[in-house]
């Protein structure tokens, strides 16, 4: 009777042993989906700042080319200033915000293409292909932050780590869009 | 991406232990067959030894080595701000901690590759050749590839199980040529001892000695082959943008010149294998891509070019179409079901340059004056099917030339040809308007030539359809009949 009783506790407590750490590596993993969403997090905001930093040059030395374009510059220095105020917002807003970029700027680059010795500038050129690999950098900085976000955020539905999620209160991740107006346009490729 | 380096882990510890098994086993074999009584001890021992010796060279000097075979050196954002910043690109894409190092070869072939035992150490090196011909979307594939060795942790797996096959190979050599040098027989007279191994020990260790390089190369290639359509498919994943990777195979393919510095530990690195080009160009015939570690570049093309998404899932479909072959990518990997759109090709096609974009520009410039004084200088430009123009001289003396791309054969215009029937010479040459126009009459169906009135030389392909042509140089028009 003693003997039956010892083996159910050292059960017991196999069980609840095995269960806390079981928990403890779901709430770890957990963590670790967070950091990485964190950390995408601020990539994007890191580059989203390169943009930013980039305009000012763009729009100094488009300007002795392109004197009567003047509604052309207003719309990304606005659009840039509205960015940068949407800077420590949530996904969706800095999102929607960087949209208005991204839109003035591409209006702004197909302006570009009637100044032909603007595009022949060197210090243009320069920042053309800076302003190239900014973009990419975003699009692909955006990509690995969404990855993450779809990771975490299937943890946090899917059973078990759902409860370990519950209890620790891990909140979903929002994701972040940036309405690319060359993506919309994008043919569609058929075989 | 996470889940795929854990499957490749998984997979690369299975080759490892067994390369590891065969080298042991082989090692356990010859001592066993030399030595009495604890020969089979002795040998696995020195064989293990061996291999691990090799293993830590290079693991803590191996990249430096194998940047110095490959003489490539290092260059940084200010040197060439355009491959930095696509190399900068595909690690944020790959959301790879640290930015991998940056070289250039100096070398006119075009090839690229990673290197990075350590992932913290890790550097990728592109060759100034494909600097020259790649556009911007397509360096980024190439780039996007080696980024995906360095992620996918192939670059330790090639490197690791590169060791263990290199110290298989040597070791069955070194004892075959041994037997075959003494003969088998005498070993016991050569060592004095009086205790001798079984005869049938002997006979083991001899036919493994021959199968264990083959059995070990089989399990290598087969691995190394299928990371190659990994990357592909990786880097699909991280530039959406299969075309960028496909024309840059392309153009990797028919590069004219091969490489210079590389050896046979290195040569699995590249993007595509540089031992598969001969000195002159050429590519090795058939046989020898059973031995290659990397697959067929034009499969690898087409899979690519067929792709409809940029996820896995989209890969691993065309992959099983292609290939006949069934799962590439973990189920681990495929589980994420939405879709993955391409993007929109970037609108920058000029190449990148070595030096500053200056450099490509100037590049094009010299080779479109080259065109002019080419033509001016009697050369023929025909266009191949396969999209290549070839310069000829006309005085080649020769009716056909093979294609150097593609190996169509090519006709050659006859210069002597035709005479172009001219109107009355009198009027005024000043003014072409007033003067007859001029005719030309076709006497066949091949390439015939003639001079326009001003003297330059028109070309009329088989294929002329037209009942006119322009003169490219006076700007008469010329009716054909």
């Amino acid at each position: 009777m003693v003997w039956s009783i010892l083996v159910f506790l050292a059960l017991l407590v196999a069980v609840v042993v095995g269960v806390f750490l079981f928990g403890v590596a779901i709430y770890n993993g957990l963590v670790g989906f967070r950091n990485r969403v964190k950390n995408g997090w601020s990539q994007i905001d890191v580059q989203l700042k390169r943009r930013h930093d980039l305009i000012p040059n763009l729009v100094e030395t488009a300007k002795g080319y392109m004197q009567h374009e003047r509604e052309t510059f207003i719309r990304v220095t606005e659009a840039r200033a509205k960015a940068m105020g949407a800077g420590a917002g949530s996904p969706r807003e800095v999102g929607q915000a960087e949209t208005g970029l991204s839109d003035a700027l591409a209006k702004f680059l197909l302006t570009v293409e009637n100044y032909p010795e603007l595009k022949a500038n060197e210090n243009f050129l320069r920042l053309q292909e800076e302003l190239t690999s900014t973009e990419n950098r975003i699009a692909y900085a955006r990509q690995a932050y969404n990855d993450d976000v779809l990771l975490l955020n299937n943890k946090i539905e899917m059973f078990p780590s759902n409860i370990v999620a519950g209890m620790f209160q891990f909140h979903k991740a929002e994701f972040f869009q940036i309405e690319d107006v060359t993506e919309r346009k994008a043919p569609q490729v058929k075989f | 991406m996470w889940e795929l380096i854990e499957s490749n882990k998984r997979r690369s510890q299975w080759i490892f232990f067994a390369l590891f098994l065969i080298l042991a086993v082989l090692g356990g074999l010859i001592g066993a067959s030399f030595i009495e009584p604890y020969g089979a001890w002795w040998g696995v021992g020195i064989a293990v030894a061996f291999a691990l010796i090799l293993g830590a060279v290079a693991y803590w000097a191996g990249d430096d080595i194998v940047m110095s075979v490959g003489r490539a050196t290092r260059i940084n954002k200010e040197t060439s701000p355009q491959l930095y910043n696509i190399v900068e690109e595909m690690q944020i894409a790959a959301g790879f901690g640290r930015m991998p190092e940056v070289y250039i070869v100096a070398d006119d072939a075009m090839n690229a590759f990673a290197t990075g035992v350590r992932p913290e150490k890790s550097a990728i090196a592109v060759t100034a050749g494909l600097l020259d011909h790649l556009s911007r979307d397509e360096l980024q594939g190439v780039v996007a590839h080696e980024m995906s060795h360095i992620v996918n942790r192939d670059v330790l797996f090639m490197t690791f199980s590169g060791v263990l096959l290199g110290s298989i190979t040597m070791l069955s050599e070194g004892f075959l040529r041994g037997f075959a040098f003494t003969g088998g027989g005498s070993r016991r007279s050569r060592l004095g001892s009086s205790s001798r191994s079984h005869p049938a020990i002997m006979i083991a260790a001899l036919v493994f000695a021959l199968l264990a390089p083959l059995l070990a190369r089989i399990f290598y290639f087969a691995v190394s082959r299928k990371r190659e359509y990994l990357a592909d498919a990786t880097a699909v994943r991280l530039t959406r943008y299969p075309e960028g990777l496909a024309s840059a195979l392309e153009k990797l393919a028919v590069g004219p010149m091969s490489l210079e510095h590389y050896n046979r530990f290195t040569a699995p690195l590249f993007i595509v294998d540089p031992q598969e080009t001969g000195p002159d160009g050429a590519r090795k015939s058939a046989l020898f891509s059973a031995g290659s570690t990397h697959p067929p570049v034009h499969e690898r093309i087409q899979i690519l070019r067929k792709l409809s998404g940029a996820g896995f899932r989209d890969y691993q479909s065309v992959f099983m179409k292609v290939k006949k072959e069934a799962e590439l990518i973990p189920d681990r990997m495929l589980r994420d079901k939405s879709a993955v759109p391409l993007r929109a090709p970037s609108s920058d096609a000029s190449p990148v340059g070595a030096g500053p974009e200056k450099m490509a520009a100037k590049m094009d410039k010299l080779r479109d004056i080259g065109n002019i004084l080419m033509a001016t200088g009697g050369f023929l430009f025909l266009p191949c099917e396969c999209g290549l123009r070839m310069k000829v001289p006309q005085t080649l003396g020769k009716t056909s030339v093979p294609c150097p791309r593609c190996g169509r054969i090519l006709i050659l215009p006859s210069v002597t040809a035709g005479v172009v029937h001219l109107g009355s010479e009198a009027k005024k040459k000043d003014d072409p308007t007033d003067e007859p126009p001029s005719v030309y009459e076709r006497k066949s169906d091949g390439w015939e030539s003639f001079s326009c009135r001003c003297g330059y030389p028109i070309h009329l392909s088989p294929l002329f359809r037209s009942t006119a042509v322009t003169c490219r140089n006076c700007g008469r028009s010329i009716d054909i009949r």
